[in-house]
């Protein structure tokens, strides 16, 4: 059986990831026979959500809730997953390859005395089960053994597209309430304090972001940029260059160690493309790159460049728009 | 009140330029392009600064790794740390769960010796390998709480408070100490190490210690790249001369509506 974290958006629907995860965990299935796949979920699954997952296939959902779950705590929903995990007789955890399914399986892992692989691309056999993973935030990839049970690892982001399986799973709905350790119930979230909109949120799921680097020349150089975002209805996404410069705020960060985005469009501005920035763009379905080298990883990587200064061009594209707007 | 802090970082290769493989590809080869301190290490660093600056107490700072990565342990002394420990090993055959484990050993003997360690940062994931499970492995093995992926902290009253994003917005934890807190990078900005900095930080005295065991590796068979992929960039043009071709293309990608 194969055990996958589904997590939700705050609509209640599966998140992209999550479904992404649920069509990699059927191919391990298909790969291993049909074994079942099954999910858990913290908090109520709704109609829809039901729905979603007996598309993608799920034959049973545990729904986990309860006074220990009601707050997030990475131990005490990793204890939740073992037990879930046990009634499943699951040989196989996994989870998306988010900041919480990381951290999550991390602690089902080290509970149960096993090995953990972090953000897998694809599965090159089943026995021994051995996994590839990407390591240096993609640039380079690891091939691992899981060779004890259960196989805990996470998905990488766009490892797979979600793909609704060929025939519905039951999504049965299993309700289970956890008593969990009140040791696992220390490191527990004591409060949340909502996203304002203006906050990064917008720049994981907008459809267009114009990206700046190092080539903005200081604080002072984003306006044309901003300039442009605005035409586009974008999100402005910018390189490490730039928040450790102090230009910009990091939540507006582009990489490995800020927001990994994949719009369909990215404008990527005066930034070279190092290893750390590459790592969160390199998911956007088109790149046009605006440049001064030609040479630069960022423009050979492109579906299309400009060579050029981006306080040149910038201004231009926008009087463009502006004019062909009337 | 007063804390101890300990700051476990990694000396890791500088991924800002091409990512080479050592021979028999069981690690990065960091030899060409530099070696740096781990992202969200720098920022743990920092923030066992200020928390001791402001309410005393020490920051010390410990890796593990071979001779060289004395180089980051004195980078952090240079910026505020006032003790580091160099658990002398080849990092590539040490594990996640091998790592913890060394770590929990230094700070039990430490104990023994007189020294407590209030609070343990250590980064979210290091920018090499991206386990993910340092920091939490660690807490088991110590049986402490732990906080994971945190931007802030401050220390109150026994207990730490740690903030940091999840999935609905900024969450807070507060946490009795002992504890453990993994930090990502974006809530502070790591200073700079000054020129007095560095000399004091030259003249500190680095424990050295062994590893406590033989490491069970990491499960890796092998590390490859990936195939590079063929350049099919279309080059709209040069210079503003561009701006209609670009504006063409936005057109055709239906991203102009109003």
């Amino acid at each position: 059986m194969i055990l996958t974290v589904v997590e939700k958006e705050l609509d209640g629907s599966a998140a992209e990831t999550s479904l992404e995860g649920l069509t990699f965990a059927r191919k391990l299935s298909a790969e291993g026979g049909g074994v079942p796949v099954d999910a858990v979920v913290f908090g109520e699954v709704g109609d829809d959500l039901r729905k979603d997952l007996a598309a993608y296939g799920v034959r049973t959902v545990y729904q986990v809730g309860g006074e220990a779950v009601a707050a997030y705590s990475g131990a005490g929903w990793a204890s939740a997953i073992l037990t879930v995990r046990q009634a499943a007789k699951s040989v196989v955890v996994m989870a998306p390859g988010s900041d919480r399914g990381m951290e999550l399986m991390a602690h089902v892992a080290a509970r149960a005395g096993v090995a953990m692989a972090a953000n897998v691309l694809s599965f090159d056999g089943l026995s021994p089960f051995q996994v590839t993973r990407q390591v240096v935030g993609g640039a380079a990839l690891e091939e691992m053994v899981l060779d004890q049970r259960p196989a805990v690892f996470t998905v990488a982001g766009h490892a797979v597209e979600a793909a609704p399986a060929e025939s519905p799973g039951a999504a049965d709905v299993v309700e289970h309430t956890p008593e969990v350790a009140a040791e696992d119930l220390v490191a527990r979230v004591q409060s949340v304090e909502k996203l304002e909109a203006e906050e990064g949120s917008g720049l994981k799921s907008a459809r267009v972001v114009v990206g700046a680097g190092r080539g903005a020349g200081g604080p002072d150089g984003f306006g044309d940029l901003e300039e442009l975002t605005s035409l586009l209805g974008a999100a402005l996404g910018v390189s490490r260059v730039v928040t450790a410069a102090g230009w910009r705020p990091h939540h507006e960060q582009v990489g490995q160690t800020g927001t990994r985005i994949s719009p369909d469009l990215y404008i990527p501005c005066g930034i070279s493309g190092a290893i750390q920035h590459w790592a969160g763009c390199s998911s956007a379905k088109t790149i046009l790159a605006i440049n001064t080298d030609a040479e630069s990883p960022m423009v050979t990587r492109a579906t299309y460049a400009v060579i050029g200064d981006l306080h040149e061009v910038v201004p231009a594209i926008n009087e463009e728009i502006k004019r062909r707007r009337g | 009140m007063a804390a101890n802090v300990l700051v476990c970082i990694k000396r890791v290769p500088d991924s800002s330029s091409e990512v080479v493989l050592t021979d028999d590809g069981q690690a990065v080869d960091g030899r060409f392009a530099g070696f740096t301190t781990s992202p969200h290490e720098e920022c743990a660093v920092e923030l066992a600064v200020q928390v001791t600056a402001a309410g005393g107490g020490q920051a010390s700072v410990l890796t593990l790794g071979d001779a060289e990565a004395v180089e980051q342990l004195r980078n952090a002394l240079a910026v505020g740390a006032t003790a580091a420990t160099l658990v002398q090993a080849e990092p590539s055959t040490f594990g996640p769960a091998d790592v913890a484990r060394e770590i929990a050993a230094v700070v039990r003997a430490h104990e023994a010796e007189g020294t407590s360690h209030d609070l343990i940062l250590l980064g979210n994931d290091a920018a090499d390998s991206g386990d993910f499970q340092v920091g939490i492995r660690l807490s088991y093995e110590l049986g402490r709480p732990v906080v994971n992926g945190a931007r802030t902290l401050s220390v109150e009253d026994d207990h730490v408070v740690a903030r940091g994003e999840g999935p609905e917005g900024t969450e807070t934890y507060r946490v009795p100490l002992p504890a453990i807190v993994t930090v990502r990078e974006g809530g502070v900005e790591p200073r700079y190490p000054s020129v007095p900095g560095r000399m004091k930080a030259k003249k500190v005295a680095v424990e050295e210690r062994t590893p406590s065991a033989e490491p069970s590796g990491a499960k890796r068979v092998r590390m490859t790249l990936p195939p590079p992929v063929p350049s099919n960039v279309q080059i709209l043009g040069e210079g503003a001369a561009a701006a209609p071709a670009v504006v063409d293309i936005l057109e055709e990608l239906g991203v102009l509506a109003r």
